[in-house]
């Protein structure tokens, strides 16, 4: 699947394209097929995000899993500090990660 | 230390309003992202992998227990309470909003602290010796210099979009702890005949395409600084590479057209710009050298050190360095505790580094290119109660200059811009070199790791350096063996193929193997790099 | 900052230096030495200094080249500028902006106006701060 990831402009945070907007949970991410360059574009020029580009992803039982490692750090956190991630009470939440 | 006058303050005030203003218009959608990148990374802001990423400067490296306290309560209020101690001197906050960053801006500027040109194709924050000013074999104070640079590289109309980022190192000791001779422009301060000036050096530089500088003048006086590093920048920004970001630094114009070419053309333009009084008068050269006049040490502060608990006589031989005053010390503190993050503080942590400055050390601390905090001028007869203290804190590793007082950039785990990951590495090298004795039974050998080519973690200039790399989507990481930042500058050479992240940290632990069984005498891994060479390590490796 | 006063075409580097023209405008492209035009500045009213990109900062050199010279004519910065490049530009002696894209000029002003001092010397004789310090 092709999933659609960008920086929120003002906070900076890790966005995913869920279909109708943005989320900060990769699980929400929608396949944007081909879709993705043109959603990027609107979705840029609004504001709504920064920097958005197109990656490649795997969709699991667990939801969408990007295909590189960049990605994968992107979307839970740093693997240094599970406590900063997403889900520090989560201790095997990075496993897909590395 | 420098402190700012009325005019220092207002510039750096006026650059917060500046910089309010540019983020309103960018939130606004009066300017692209295109067009704000450069503004933004030149008040050190980047968009790093989970957040922007605000480097804020450290002029030279030294700042004072309120600028460190300023660090903390920012760690605080707008991060996640801590902060990384970089290879600039300079530190990072990893977590931080692009709303906030006017406010962080404004608060740092109430403690003469901003994060001006801390990236971008300028003049970048000048680095220096962080025992400037302590160390027992010093010509001279070289943050006078560095100040003088400071000012004048800010805001310079010239010199701000420049072929490529300009890195300017100065020191004032035959030992080069500011890997002086890998920046665009080093400068060592030298007496010549009574008269005061600098040595230059250009060209130099890690990153892609690693290269040692070139002597370029062998003296320029104080009052002819500012137009010679003018006349240096100008043929730089004139003939520099533009079409080509990995060729855009001046150290492959040098290479290009060669040093003498290079010179000649900078005498040339520095006739034509000395006629323009650029230099500053004595007058300012010596208000500076005031700031910079040696604290008031106590004229008979005792030598003797009371070494009876062993943990502490560890910490005194390894971590503490000569002070050119008698009964003084130059204390390192040690940011690189077994499987830690290296350069990391928690805002409690730095806390305590500033109230033991404030204390102890004449109100002053100092940021190392290794990423370890420096207290320059501490009593001996105070050393047991700082350790004590620093001890509680998980600040007393024993290791400066050993094999786990690692130098690693973010990597992977921060940086948009990073292959693989980097702190892991050293946390793992440092878990299996967790025993201090043999830690000391090794002795000196300095490890650097990047996770990318450009180099932040100085690889290169590694006895030991790692390389990582993106191989189809893995990490995967290069040994190289033999680099020095210091005096005796060399760069590292690659081993062979590459690693994966387990097998890295074992072909580490062969390559002290080798050492360990080959070394004559009192060689430190590096000299018995350099007497052996390659061979032997490699056979260890890949035989 | 003053507005364009030259409407004339400004000739190319090479065309100025080799025809017989009595072309008084020369536009200097980002990688033209400056230097060239010297022997003529007393005859030339407008030079236009190209910035292909915001980026490439050589027409920053440029100018100061000609104004330390003694260029007195105009020295205008055409291209991809943009707002707050222009102080800078302006301390380097350009005194006429040709941007591609619009600029607000209540932004400009803003920006022209902002900062009351200056670390250094330049082409705009405005009084460092190191000479205030000891007037």
């Amino acid at each position: 699947m092709r999933v659609l990831t960008g920086n929120d402009l003002p906070t900076g945070d890790v966005v995913w394209w869920t279909g109708s907007g943005w989320s900060r949970h990769i699980e929400d991410a929608c396949d944007v097929a081909d879709q993705g360059e043109s959603i990027a574009h609107a979705e840029q020029g609004a504001r709504r995000v920064n920097v958005p580009y197109v990656i490649d992803a795997t969709l699991t039982a667990d939801g969408p899993r990007p295909a590189h490692i960049k990605d994968r750090i992107r979307a839970l956190g740093p693997t240094v500090r599970a406590d900063l991630t997403l889900k520090p009470a989560d201790p095997m939440a990075g496993s897909w990660v590395i | 230390m420098y402190k700012y006058d009325q005019y220092d303050q207002q510039m750096v005030d006026t650059r917060v309003e500046e910089f309010r203003d540019q983020v309103k218009r960018r939130l606004a959608g009066q300017i692209t992202e295109d067009q704000f990148k450069p503004l933004r990374l030149m008040n050190g802001l980047y968009l790093q992998l989970h957040a922007y990423m605000l480097r804020v400067a450290i002029p030279y490296g030294t700042l004072d227990s309120r600028q460190m306290h300023m660090l903390a309560h920012v760690a605080r209020k707008y991060d996640r309470g801590y902060g990384h101690f970089t290879t600039r001197q300079n530190l990072q906050f990893n977590w931080i909003k692009l709303e906030d960053a006017p406010d962080i801006l404004a608060e740092l500027a109430t403690v003469e602290m901003h994060a001006i040109q801390t990236s971008g194709n300028c003049i970048r924050n000048i680095s220096s010796d962080q025992y400037a000013g302590a160390a027992a074999d010093e010509v001279t104070d070289p943050r006078v210099w560095a100040e003088l640079l400071r000012q004048w590289s800010t805001f310079h109309p010239e010199f701000t979009y420049l072929p490529r980022k300009f890195k300017i190192a100065v020191i004032g000791a035959d030992e080069d702890r500011a890997a002086m001779r890998l920046h665009d422009i080093g400068i060592q301060m030298v007496r010549q005949g009574g008269e005061l000036g600098g040595k230059i050096f250009v060209g130099g530089g890690m990153g892609r395409t690693p290269m040692i500088s070139h002597e370029i003048r062998d003296f320029v006086g104080s009052d002819d600084l500012l137009s010679y590093l003018e006349a240096c920048l100008r043929v730089y920004n004139r003939y520099g590479r533009r079409d080509n970001i990995y060729k855009a630094r001046i150290k492959i114009l040098l290479h290009e057209i060669g040093p003498e070419d290079y010179r000649r053309q900078v005498e040339e333009e520095f006739v034509a710009v000395k006629a323009l009084g650029l230099d500053p008068p004595k007058a300012e050269f010596d208000r500076i050298t005031a700031f910079f006049a040696p604290p008031a040490y106590e004229a008979d502060a005792a030598d003797a050190i009371d070494r009876s608990d062993p943990d502490f006589a560890v910490w005194v031989d390894q971590n503490t360095a000569a002070h050119k005053q008698p009964g003084y010390a130059i204390v390192t503190i040690s940011l690189k505790p077994t499987g830690g993050i290296p350069g990391d503080a928690t805002a409690e942590q730095i806390d305590l580094m500033a109230d033991l400055a404030e204390r102890y050390s004449f109100d002053e601390l100092r940021v190392t290119h290794a990423q370890n905090i420096v207290l320059p001028h501490v009593r001996k007869a105070d050393l047991y109660t700082i350790w004590q203290q620093l001890d509680a804190a998980g600040l007393a590793p024993a290791n400066l200059d050993l094999i786990s007082d690692i130098i690693a950039c973010p990597g992977l785990d921060y940086c948009s811009l990073a292959n693989a990951r980097s702190i892991p590495l050293a946390q793992k090298i440092t878990e299996r070199f967790a025993d201090p004795a043999r830690q000391r039974d090794i002795g000196e050998l300095k490890v650097k790791i990047s996770g990318c080519i450009n180099a932040c973690g100085h690889h290169h200039a590694g006895h030991i350096g790692i390389l990582g790399v993106d191989k189809k989507g893995v990490e995967n990481y290069q040994l190289s063996l033999g680099g020095s930042g210091a005096e005796d500058v060399s760069l590292a050479k690659i081993t062979g193929p590459g690693f994966d992240e387990d097998g890295v940290v074992d072909a580490v632990e062969k390559v002290t193997t080798v050492y360990l069984a080959q070394r004559e005498g009192g060689e430190r891994f590096l000299d018995t790099y350099r007497r052996i060479g390659m061979e032997p390590f490699k056979e260890a490796l890949y035989g | 900052m003053v507005e364009n006063q030259h409407d004339e075409p400004a000739v190319t580097l090479d065309a100025f230096l080799d025809s017989q023209t009595n072309a008084t405008a020369v536009r200097l492209e980002a990688g033209d030495d400056a230097r060239a035009l010297l022997p003529y500045l007393d005859r030339i009213a407008l030079i236009e200094v190209s910035f292909p990109s915001f980026r490439d900062g050589r027409g920053y050199s440029s100018a100061r080249i000609l104004r330390e010279a003694g260029y007195t004519g105009e020295l205008r910065a055409q291209g991809d500028v943009l707002v707050d490049q222009m102080p800078l530009m302006q301390r380097c002696g350009f005194d006429s902006f040709a941007p591609e894209s619009e600029i607000d000029p209540a932004t400009l002003e803003a920006s022209l106006k902002r900062y009351e001092n200056v670390y250094q010397k330049a082409a705009d004789g405005r009084v460092p701060i190191w000479a205030r310090r000891h007037g």
